[in-house]
C-alpha cells in the first residue's frame, strides 16, 4: 500500500465540450503527475496532440485558463503548481459564442 | 329616507401587493360608503392593520399614499369628499421615495417582484429607471433583453447589425418565423414592446466599433455582452472599462456556458483571457454548434445579474466565473482576479484608448463583410 501511496497521484482533469475530442471524447480524464505540467504531459502521452492546445513554448496559452480546483494557476505557480490527492484540474478555453 | 340621502354605494378596492397582507391577502376587497372617505373608513374598520397604512396619526391620508377612483387621483377630484358610485373601482397605492408613483397597472404587472421585500416598490422604481445596453440580439442577448423588459427595466438599448436568418430561430427567442430577413434590432424591438409596452427600446442598427462604442455606451448604466466573436468581446470589454460601466458577460459554445460580471477596477475580460485565440482555433457556434436551450440558461443568468446590480441585492458574479456544463448539468464557480499585469486595468496599463481590434484579434471586424460568421449576435 505504501508503494501505491508514494506513486504518482491520479488527478481528474475536466475540459469543455470543444476540448473533449482531444481526450478521447470524454469531458474528464484521469492523469498522473505531481504538478500541473506533469499532468498535462501525462495526458499528452495518452492523447497525443492534446497539449499543444493548452501550452506553447512552456507557457499556458493566453486564451486558455487552467484551474486548480477554483484557482487560476496563472496566479499560483503556472505549470509548476503542485498538486495534492483529490485535486481537480480544469482546462477552460475562451468561448466567443453569443 | 331623507331627501338628498343615498343608499351606501358598493365599491371594489384594489389592494396593491405591498398592502395585501394587511387585507387577508386579497387583491380586491368590497367596501361601502358614499364618499371616498367613507369607503376608506369602512376599509379601515374591516382591516385595522391596513388602516394604519392608509391613515396617519391625524386620520388623514399620508402624503406617500395616492388614492384613485376609476384611475383618477382624488386630489384632482374632491379629495376624501369625492362621491363614489356603485361599481366604482378604487385603488390605494403607496408612492415611492422620490415622489414617483407606480400606476395601479404597474403595481399589478410587477406585483410578483414588488411583493418580495428585496424588490418592493422602491426596487421596482430603480428597475424602471435602469438603462441597459444589450450587445447582440441573438442567443444570449435575446433572453437577457426579454427578462429585463418583462421586469420593467425602463430603457433597453440593442446594438446589432445583422439580419434574422432561419438558422437563428433554433435559439433566438426575440425573432419569429415571419421575421426572417428583417433587421434583428427591429424584430427585437417589436417583440420586447409586445411583451411590455412600458419599456423604452432604443435600437442601434450598426456593428459596435472603436468609432461608435464611446458614443453608444455612455447612454447606459450597464452592458450585457451577447457578442458572438472575440473581436467584439475585447472591444466591449475595453469600452466598458473606459466608460466606467459594469459589463455582465456571458459566452457559450456547444454545451458549455460561462458568465461573470466585470466592474471596472475588479478585473476585466483581459484579466480572464489576456489574448484571443488565433483565428480558427476556437470554433464559433456556426462552425461547432450550440444547444439552443443553453442560451436561455446563460442569457437568463445575465438578466439576473443585471437585476441584482440594479437592486443592489445578493452576491454578484464579480470576481467569480460561473461555468455551466449542460451535459453533466454541473454548475461550478472559479475565482477571477484582477491581473496587476493587465494591459487595460493593471498597475502599468498600456492600453489607454480603444485600439484596432481587428488587428488585435487577427479576424475581420464583424460587419466588414457579409457577416456570415462574425455577427454581433450568435450566428
Amino acid at each position: 500500500m505504501t508503494a501505491l501511496r508514494e506513486g504518482p497521484m491520479a488527478i481528474e482533469v475536466k475540459v469543455t465540450a470543444n476540448f473533449a475530442k482531444l481526450i478521447g471524447g470524454e469531458r474528464s480524464a484521469k492523469a498522473q503527475g505531481s504538478t500541473i505540467g506533469e499532468v498535462l504531459d501525462d495526458l499528452e502521452q495518452r492523447h497525443p496532440g492534446f497539449k499543444q492546445n493548452v501550452v506553447a513554448d512552456g507557457r499556458i496559452h493566453r486564451f486558455v485558463n487552467v484551474y486548480l480546483n477554483d484557482e487560476d494557476v496563472r496566479f499560483l505557480q503556472q505549470l509548476d503548481t503542485p498538486l495534492s490527492e483529490g485535486d481537480v484540474v480544469s482546462v477552460l478555453p475562451a468561448l466567443a459564442g453569443g | 329616507m331623507l331627501a338628498g340621502e343615498r343608499n351606501l354605494m358598493a365599491v371594489t378596492v384594489y389592494i396593491p401587493t405591498p398592502f395585501r397582507r394587511f387585507a387577508g391577502n386579497q387583491t380586491y376587497v368590497k367596501a361601502e360608503g358614499n364618499t371616498v372617505g367613507d369607503v376608506l373608513d369602512s376599509l379601515g374598520s374591516a382591516y385595522p392593520a391596513l388602516r394604519q397604512m392608509i391613515y396617519d396619526d391625524t386620520d388623514e391620508i399620508p402624503g406617500h399614499i395616492n388614492v384613485y377612483i376609476n384611475s383618477q387621483e382624488i386630489h384632482s377630484l374632491q379629495g376624501k369628499a369625492t362621491l363614489v358610485n356603485d361599481g366604482d373601482e378604487m385603488a390605494v397605492i403607496p408612492a415611492i421615495a422620490g415622489g414617483q408613483v407606480l400606476t395601479p397597472e404597474q403595481v399589478n404587472r410587477y406585483s410578483r417582484h414588488i411583493i418580495m421585500p428585496q424588490v418592493g416598490p422602491a426596487g421596482q422604481r430603480k428597475l424602471m429607471e435602469g438603462k441597459v445596453l444589450i450587445v447582440g440580439a441573438g442567443g444570449l442577448g435575446g433572453p437577457a433583453a426579454l427578462y429585463l423588459a418583462l421586469a420593467g427595466v425602463g430603457t433597453i438599448g440593442i446594438v446589432d447589425f445583422d439580419i434574422v436568418d432561419l438558422s437563428n430561430l433554433q435559439r433566438q427567442v426575440l425573432h419569429q418565423n415571419d421575421d426572417v430577413g428583417r433587421k434583428k434590432t427591429e424584430s427585437a424591438k417589436e417583440t420586447l414592446l409586445s411583451y411590455n409596452p412600458d419599456v423604452n427600446v432604443i435600437i442601434h442598427n450598426t456593428p459596435i466599433t472603436s468609432d461608435n462604442a464611446m458614443e453608444i455606451l455612455p447612454q447606459y448604466d450597464m452592458v450585457v455582452n451577447g457578442a458572438d466573436n472575440f473581436t467584439t468581446r475585447y472591444l466591449v470589454n475595453d469600452a466598458c472599462y473606459f466608460a466606467g460601466k459594469t459589463l455582465v458577460d456571458g459566452s457559450i459554445l456547444l454545451f458549455d456556458g460561462q458568465a461573470t460580471v466585470f466592474v471596472p477596477g475588479n478585473g476585466c475580460y483581459r484579466c480572464l483571457f489576456p489574448a484571443p485565440p488565433p483565428p480558427g482555433l476556437v470554433p464559433n457556434c456556426a462552425e461547432a454548434g450550440v444547444l439552443g436551450a443553453l442560451t436561455g440558461v446563460m442569457g437568463s443568468i445575465q438578466a439576473i445579474e443585471v437585476i441584482k446590480q440594479v437592486l443592489g441585492i445578493g452576491e454578484s458574479l464579480v470576481s467569480r466565473l460561473l461555468l455551466f456544463d449542460a451535459l453533466s448539468m454541473d454548475f461550478r464557480i472559479v475565482k477571477l482576479r484582477r491581473d496587476p499585469k493587465c494591459p487595460l486595468c493593471g498597475d502599468d496599463a498600456t492600453i489607454t484608448e480603444l485600439i484596432d481590434y481587428e488587428g488585435f484579434c487577427g479576424a475581420p471586424f464583424p460587419g466588414g463583410h457579409d457577416g456570415a460568421e462574425g455577427g454581433t449576435d450568435g450566428n
